[in-house]
């Protein structure tokens, strides 16, 4: 199926990206891996006019820890998180989240921020984000912003981002050495969207939980933070029961829909199994890190 | 920067070129910016064994290699492949037109059954063995994940890119 016709540019700077967006406005998508963007205007849910393809531009693809923070590039591609060194240990919940993205064929293409700017409900880095609490660089023609990951989702496939914004990067703060995270998911098969996932992150301090988040996918009309269950376990002791209580907390800030993967119980109870998993392993890593 | 335009209103649409090396030879046509690679591989260039399967970024029969990286040639403008090396199917032959060692350990481990899926499921195993030349059958299973089979022949393919990898029998007698 062909798209609909469009402009193509190919701009080599950023501030020739941004002047085309302010040129053209609602009517120009911003392309990094191209593995939503392409499939929804192949399916014409999507005819954008202009296309501004971010590939040509250099100094993007940068995966790198810079001043307590580990900075993901709008170029950096899931397959390149999936392999990266730096994403285990502390930030193991963007390596394990990074596997588990689509397929092999898209994670080679597609990219992290790119999937931000998208926001899918069930895109899977916006509870990764979530739970880190992380932020994302935007930048338009008055300069640069900031915008905490709770601030950029707004509902499905709606972002605050301005029109002539580009995400250059995101931005991960460090969650310590004692700290540890994973991401859960159940999917009918490689590729499919997840039926449910669920993103936590956990630091210990003198064997209580310090900082924890909890991101949720595919439950609501976007990625959704399980704040409740962040609150009860932010302090406590790690027990089997703060853990359990925690993650029935976590199933009802869900807000499934039912559809052919499932009830709405069904679901809830599969957010509360994956939290539970979740939390454990994180805090056995986080544990491992302690010593 | 380039411009490419190709207006809903105009009768005849808007070519630019693209310039491009598929399968080590340099190419160079003019065609609209909507055009995906896979149409470009399969009808200007008449490469028909990069296959469309699903058209929608789910089956993988689609499959090539930009720069050496497995892609979703249905999910890939053509334009946005300016300056790059694709290989399809087509250029996996030797230089005597000798099958490569995943498409001799294909016919081998009777891999395929249909057919139609195997050229994506080559090219995916050719990306893996040039990264990871000794793969765990687990691996391998990982890296093929985004290229469906229908028939459902995926143990066989997995025979025969263990064999390929390691050179050695998979299937029992």
């Amino acid at each position: 199926v062909y798209p609909a016709s469009f402009e193509y540019f190919a701009p080599s700077t950023l501030e020739e990206a941004i002047s085309l967006l302010n040129e053209h406005g609602d009517e120009a998508k911003v392309m990094a891996g191209g593995q939503s963007l392409i499939p929804v205007m192949k399916l014409r849910f999507a005819a954008p006019s202009v296309i501004v393809d971010l590939n040509r531009i250099p100094g993007l693809d940068h995966l790198v820890e810079r001043d307590g923070e580990l900075v993901i590039g709008a170029l950096v591609r899931h397959a390149a998180c999936e392999r990266s060194p730096l994403l285990r240990g502390r930030y193991r919940l963007l390596g394990d989240a990074a596997a588990l993205v689509s397929d092999p064929l898209v994670r080679n293409r597609g990219t992290v921020c790119g999937s931000l700017a998208h926001c899918d409900p069930q895109g899977d880095w916006g509870a990764v984000m979530l739970a880190a609490r992380a932020s994302v660089v935007a930048q338009g023609p008055a300069g640069s912003r900031s915008i905490a990951i709770d601030d950029l989702l707004e509902g499905p496939f709606a972002t605050t981002l301005a029109a002539d914004e580009i995400i250059t990067e995101a931005r991960v703060p460090d969650p310590g050495e004692r700290a540890s995270g994973t991401y859960l998911k159940l999917e009918r098969k490689v590729g499919d969207y997840a039926t449910a996932a669920v993103a936590v992150q956990v630091s210990l301090d003198n064997g209580h939980v310090g900082e924890v988040g909890i991101g949720l996918t595919g439950v609501g009309p976007t990625n959704l933070r399980a704040g409740e269950a962040e609150s009860a376990l932010r302090g406590a002791e790690p027990t089997d029961e703060a853990i359990r209580s925690a993650a029935a907390s976590a199933a009802e800030a869900a807000q499934p829909q039912e559809d052919h993967r499932g009830t709405v119980a069904y679901k809830r109870n599969l957010v509360r199994v994956l939290c539970e998993r979740g939390l454990r392993t994180a805090v056995a890593a986080a544990r491992a890190g302690e010593e | 920067m380039t411009a490419v335009t190709d207006l809903v209103t105009s009768t005849t649409p808007r070519l630019h070129t693209v310039d491009m090396t598929v399968n080590g030879q340099r190419r160079s046509h003019e065609v609209e910016a909507r055009l995906l690679l896979v149409h470009f591989i399969r009808q200007t260039l008449g490469l028909t064994g990069t296959h469309v399967g699903c058209d929608t970024t789910s089956c993988g029969a689609c499959t090539v290699l930009l720069d050496g990286v497995s892609t979703y040639s249905c999910s890939t403008l053509t334009h946005a492949v300016r300056g790059r090396a694709i290989t399809t199917i087509e250029g996996l032959e030797g230089p005597n037109g000798e099958l490569h060692k995943v498409q001799q350990a294909m016919i081998d481990e009777l891999g395929p059954q249909c057919g139609f899926c195997t050229p994506g499921q080559i090219m995916s195993a050719v990306a893996l063995l040039n990264e990871n030349p000794t793969p765990t059958r687990d691996e391998v299973r990982h890296a093929l994940s985004g290229n469906l089979c229908r028939c459902g022949a995926y143990d066989h393919y997995l025979n025969a890119v263990m064999r390929a990898a390691t050179g050695e029998r998979v299937s029992q007698a």
